[in-house]
């Protein structure tokens, strides 16, 4: 199980030392805007202007071009936290622990932009802004988990016990991930039930789909973007006695 | 791998694992408290509560929709394609509320049966589609029929 081979190890090594992570993730950062610039753009015009009213919701549903990437991203973002946690309370890395609380303040607000697109539907849809079905209440439940681990973070002055608590508490959150995912399936709840994630063929037409797809890889860049940017922040406050940054800031004066 | 770091990992996947078994027990025992509603079947099997408000879902069965009197009031069935239950409602029904789609509707039985629903909420499905390609659907299915 632990066999990996020593290249890959040795790549794990080199990705987990602050200064390389620094200037590679600099160099990475104009490809992914433009990317990200690219998918959005591609997947608003697809999803606003291109894609077909529905027969039910008429215009109404093109929140969900919002929505359920949004959604998704609040659950992705999640298992990256508790996963790079767990990385960084076994392996001690500190790179780890620098992703898992970077991505929190992402997932919150993705967690919030779920919430709030999805009340702004439910009320003209639904006929109501809020229920207590199990599915929102869960995904609720994530928004106070994300909020949990900030505060834990910021309450601890040792940085070090900080992203070992946090580590904790992400990881016990983990069992509410299934729960969300699987609350329309094990209970009855005013949500429906998933579209495009079910094992037959999604109930969506291919031509609402695309734009959504393409959305959902937007809202990913974006992840990937923002986190690059916090977690360079955060390397550097803990960092900042270092030599790599003293030498970096130094030449940055020359 | 180290041993410390083997014991480490060793302990958290116990814990989350814990943690997963302690949350499913809970989740089982509460079972019926998070079903949000009610179905038909529930209700016809006497499984509903009797005297308090509680939420009844399902399938508003198509021409079962009638006003009885001039009023707001509208009176359809509901079903889950095995259950019936005749429902009450006097107000403002959602935009998605038609017949041949799912809704909730918040209220409680009377003494003959029938639910008298306070507030009715439309269950939206999870199908995606252009108006021509339902509209296609359709006729298929009614040439189907036919044959």
């Amino acid at each position: 199980m632990f066999l990996v081979p020593d290249i890959v190890v040795r790549f794990f090594h080199r990705m987990a030392s602050p200064p390389h992570y620094y200037a590679l993730t600099q160099r990475l950062m104009p490809w992914l805007v433009t990317v990200f610039v690219l998918l959005t753009l591609a997947g608003l015009y697809g999803g606003l202007y291109l894609a077909p009213a529905d027969y039910q919701q008429g215009d109404s549903y093109r929140i969900i071009y919002i929505h359920v990437p949004a959604a998704w991203m609040s659950l992705f973002i999640y298992m990256v936290m508790a996963i790079a946690g767990a990385i960084g309370l076994i392996w001690r890395i500190k790179l780890a622990e620098v992703v898992a609380i970077s991505s929190a303040p992402i997932g919150a607000s993705f967690t919030f932009i779920a919430l709030f697109t999805g009340s702004l539907w439910g009320k003209p849809m639904w006929g109501t802004w809020w229920v207590w079905d199990a599915r929102l209440t869960s995904e609720l439940i994530l928004l106070f988990l994300y909020l949990g681990v900030i505060g834990l973070y910021g309450a601890i002055d040792d940085k070090k016990i900080a992203s070992k608590a946090v580590a904790i508490l992400a990881l016990v959150g983990v069992v509410n991930i299934p729960i969300i995912h699987y609350s329309v399936e094990w209970w009855n709840t005013l949500h429906q039930g998933p579209t495009v994630t079910k094992m037959d063929k999604p109930s969506i037409h291919v031509s609402m789909l695309i734009p959504l797809l393409l959305m959902a890889l937007s809202f990913k860049s974006y992840y990937l973007i923002a986190l690059m940017q916090r977690s360079r922040i955060e390397l550097l406050k803990r960092e900042r006695n270092s030599q790599w940054v003293k030498t970096m800031i130094l030449e940055a004066d020359k | 791998m180290k041993p410390a770091r083997k014991q480490r990992l060793i302990l958290i996947s116990l814990m989350v694992i814990g943690v997963a078994i302690a949350t499913g027990f809970a989740l089982k025992s509460f079972n019926e408290n998070l079903m949000y509603f009610f179905s038909t079947t529930d209700v016809v099997a006497g499984k509903a509560p009797k005297d308090s408000l509680f939420r009844l879902g399902g399938m508003v069965i198509k021409g079962s929709v009638e006003r009885p009197g001039d009023g707001m009031m509208v009176r359809f069935k509901l079903t889950d394609f095995s259950k019936e239950v005749t429902v009450e409602y006097t107000g403002i029904l959602p935009d998605l509320f038609r017949e041949g789609q799912g809704i909730v509707a918040h209220g409680k039985l009377n003494a003959q049966g029938v639910f008298i629903a306070e507030e009715v909420l439309a269950k939206h499905d999870e199908n995606y589609m252009p108006p021509e390609v339902k509209a296609s659907l359709k006729t298929k299915s009614l040439s189907e029929k036919g044959q």
